[in-house]
């Protein structure tokens, strides 16, 4: 057993509206800058769609994550290292900018710089590639928003996998969910492992994923290997850029930007320990379906005596194994199994983890028939199939997914009937195998989520490990290129190139 | 020895020092300042039409090209007459394969340099430095690939000879070198020429990503397993003795 810590992050989609704050406050702050405009490190899908960029999940093309070979053997699904380098002079499996959408912004001085005219002025768009007019806008960021397009074209999503779609397609049938999604952080993953330099790391400390820009060669099968597609090829500066998870914020006890302004409280924070020695067997289970089940049997009991005493001489604080503790992602995935991996099948592990939407019940005359006493609908019944959420979090297998969907349905009831007719109804706990304490517990998490609930969040231990002495009067966060600002003061062969000339008298 | 301040001693005297010491000083300055301006440049992302033929095709040839001249110009001499290579046999086998190679670079950097100067997506997002570059490499291709035809009418392998003793010379700090290609054909000599100034721009272009490109297959097939974790850590973790408490079920 060698324990390390994951900072993972849950998202609660039966409380998502779709309103987008995470992805423009995370692209304020992260990727408002030359080359990445066409990038959101967190951005939101209506589903059913094919998503952000256009079929991202479709890994028969893009062959993102990894495979089993035949052998038995975990290989990224691009191929081995072999096959991965012989790729390196044109990567065939790798999006093209129009697979996201061609950046663009519109021409705003128009409208007040327009001579006097007939029509008003327009403000009319223009490719940030290459301030070139765009006569058409083909595609943008968040193209398929509440089901925009015709249902043939986004019915191509990957999740109808063995679903008769065409039904939903029909007006009284359609059902949708919002899915926002960020970098996995995952505890295998595929972007690190077919990075040719070694320019993709995870760290020890908190698990998040990022990629040494200076060491980052621009090969780009990064790009192709993450199944999630999270990693985006920076064309001004030819490096591969990421979700850093917000570090610098994690690091210092606060969550990320996305978390911290998500207006409907879905995102949680949280540590989770696990044995790294697990990972390989964990992501190599022969079936599919046995990948969820396999991920949760790598994460560790934090309460765990002997999972205690490793994680010390692991080298994990105390605080952060007190946080793993109190961890919202741990009650949410491990004791109340209502959280899931997004495409276990992807065998990277991935650490953020969705809470799946409850949706209306299918028809009116089965709603009719609900009674108050707590009698709970069949979630077969939901709008949304439960096999579209199974092929989206558990490799299709809709156990899981139902147990869960259960669980929140009978929360709502419980509560229902606590609140309004101030009856404590221990059956409805009972039906789902919990009890009224642990739907309560769960109430105040998933429900209220207080902040303090959801971000349970401790500060990185730089003491244990660097020695402030050496980092006084240090540079900070730079932009690469270690402390230089542009100018050079050292010779480079070190030594002085010329005095520090100071004003000698002082006005 | 500096008797004779011609044109011939500046270019095939002087100037491969001093376009080897601008390689090898100006590489080691900028992965050492700016590394994060070391990449490869790549443009797939903007657009993928004529980029994998002209890629592939490029690169492919012109590695070839580029090994061919390494070995075929600094195996010594010597070791030709060791092994029992006759000149004639070595001539032919640059032909044959140095002129595909050749002409398979040369049809990928003819696509790639067309994508640079006709895409505007590429154009507008080129560097002079990358197009000069590319427009460089593609005379150097032509004019490498017209020395064959006066290759052709020589095939002994004497003039082959003649530049490998000269590029030997020069790395043997002989300084009478030049004198071994004062004779030869302009053609010859003007593709010296373009590539001593390919080798002094190599520093200041894209071109350095040659060098992580001959490290990654090392870097990579050489990594244990695929994933990297990395620590904080200055010291390894004390070695802890097994828990002694069995497992809480």
């Amino acid at each position: 057993m060698r324990i390390r810590a994951q900072i993972g992050m849950v998202l609660n989609l039966d409380k998502c509206i779709g309103c987008h704050t995470c992805s423009v406050t995370c692209k304020n702050v992260w990727t408002s800058r030359d080359g990445v405009e066409y990038a959101w490190f967190n951005n939101v899908e209506t589903k059913p769609g094919t998503g952000y960029p256009t079929d991202w999940e479709n890994q028969k093309r893009w062959k993102g994550g990894w495979e089993r070979t035949k052998a038995g053997k975990l290989q990224p699904k691009q191929g081995s290292k072999w096959r991965i380098l012989s790729n390196i002079f044109a990567n065939p499996s790798m999006p093209e900018i129009d697979d996201y959408y061609e950046p663009f912004d519109f021409d705003y001085d128009h409208l007040k710089s327009a001579p006097e005219m007939e029509a008003f002025p327009t403000a009319r768009p223009r490719s940030k590639i290459t301030g070139e007019r765009i006569e058409k806008i083909e595609k943008g960021p968040n193209w398929e928003e509440i089901l925009g397009g015709e249902f043939s074209k986004r019915s191509e999503d990957y999740n109808f996998e063995g679903i008769q779609k065409e039904i939903y397609g029909e007006y009284e049938n359609t059902f949708m969910m919002y899915l926002p999604r960020l970098c996995e952080h995952c505890l295998n993953p595929a972007c690190a492992s077919s990075c040719p330099s070694g320019a993709i790391y995870k760290r020890e400390e908190d698990g998040i994923v990022l990629i040494d820009q200076e060491k980052c060669r621009g090969w780009r099968m990064c790009v192709s290997g993450c199944p999630y597609k999270k990693i985006y090829y920076n064309w001004e500066s030819g490096k591969s850029e990421k979700c850093t998870l917000c570090y610098p914020r994690i690091e210092s006890g606060n969550p990320t930007v996305c978390s911290e302004t998500c207006v409907g409280r879905i995102r949680y924070l949280g540590v989770m320990l696990y044995d790294a020695d697990k990972i390989e067997d964990a992501a190599n289970m022969e079936n599919e379906q046995d990948l969820y089940d396999a991920q949760l049997g790598v994460f560790l009991d934090p309460r765990d005596p002997v999972v205690i005493e490793t994680a010390r001489a692991d080298g994990i604080p105390e605080d952060w194994i007190k946080a793993a503790q109190e961890s919202p992602i741990w009650k949410m995935a491990m004791e109340w199994k209502v959280a899931f991996p997004l495409h276990p099948e992807y065998r990277t592990l991935p650490m953020v983890w969705y809470i799946p939407p409850l949706s209306p019940i299918q028809n009116a005359a089965e709603a009719g028939a609900i009674g108050t006493d707590g009698g709970m609908p069949d979630v077969k019944n939901l709008r949304i199939p439960v096999k579209y959420l199974a092929n989206m979090l558990t490799a299709g297998d809709e156990e899981p997914v139902v147990h869960a969907l259960e669980r929140m349905l009978a929360m709502r009831s419980y509560m229902r009937t606590k609140t309004i007719e101030g009856v404590i109804d221990e059956a409805i706990a009972a039906r789902v195998g919990l009890s009224g304490r642990v739907i309560e517990d769960m109430y105040k998490i998933m429900a209220l989520a207080d902040y303090e609930d959801r971000f349970v969040i401790p500060t990185t231990h730089r003491e244990q490990v660097e020695e402030a002495y050496d980092l006084r009067g240090g540079c900070g966060f730079t932009d690469t290129n270690g402390c230089g600002g542009g100018s050079t003061k050292g010779s480079l062969f070190g030594g002085s190139k010329r005095p520090l000339k100071m004003p000698t008298e002082a006005m | 020895m500096f008797a004779n301040f011609d044109i011939d001693f500046i270019i095939f005297g002087i100037m491969p020092y001093a376009a080897l010491t601008i390689l090898v000083v100006g590489s080691i300055a900028r992965y050492d300042r700016d590394q994060f301006t070391w990449k490869s440049s790549s443009s797939q992302l903007l657009r993928r039409k004529q980029l994998i033929w002209g890629s592939i095709l490029f690169h492919v040839g012109i590695i070839t090209v580029f090994f061919g001249h390494l070995v075929g110009l600094f195996t010594p001499v010597w070791v030709l007459d060791a092994i029992g290579v006759p000149y004639w046999v070595k001539q032919w086998m640059a032909v044959l394969i140095g002129g595909p190679a050749g002409i398979a670079a040369l049809i990928g950097a003819t696509i790639l340099l067309h994508r640079r100067l006709a895409d505007s997506r590429i154009r507008m997002t080129s560097s002079w430095a990358d197009i000069i570059i590319m427009v460089l490499i593609w005379w150097q291709l032509v004019i490498g690939l017209l020395t064959i035809t006066q290759t052709l009418q020589h095939m002994d392998g004497a003039e082959m000879v003649r530049f490998m003793t000269w590029s030997q010379s020069i790395v043997s700090w002989n300084l009478n070198a030049w004198a071994m290609v004062v004779d030869v054909h302009w053609l010859y000599k003007l593709h010296i020429f373009l590539g001593l100034i390919i080798t002094a721009l190599f520093p200041f272009t894209r071109l350095v990503h040659m060098v992580s490109g001959f490290a990654a297959p090392f870097r990579y097939l050489l990594r244990p397993g695929y994933q990297l974790v990395r620590s904080r850590r200055q010291k390894p973790l004390p070695k802890r003795a097994a828990p002694k408490a069995t497992p809480a079920e």
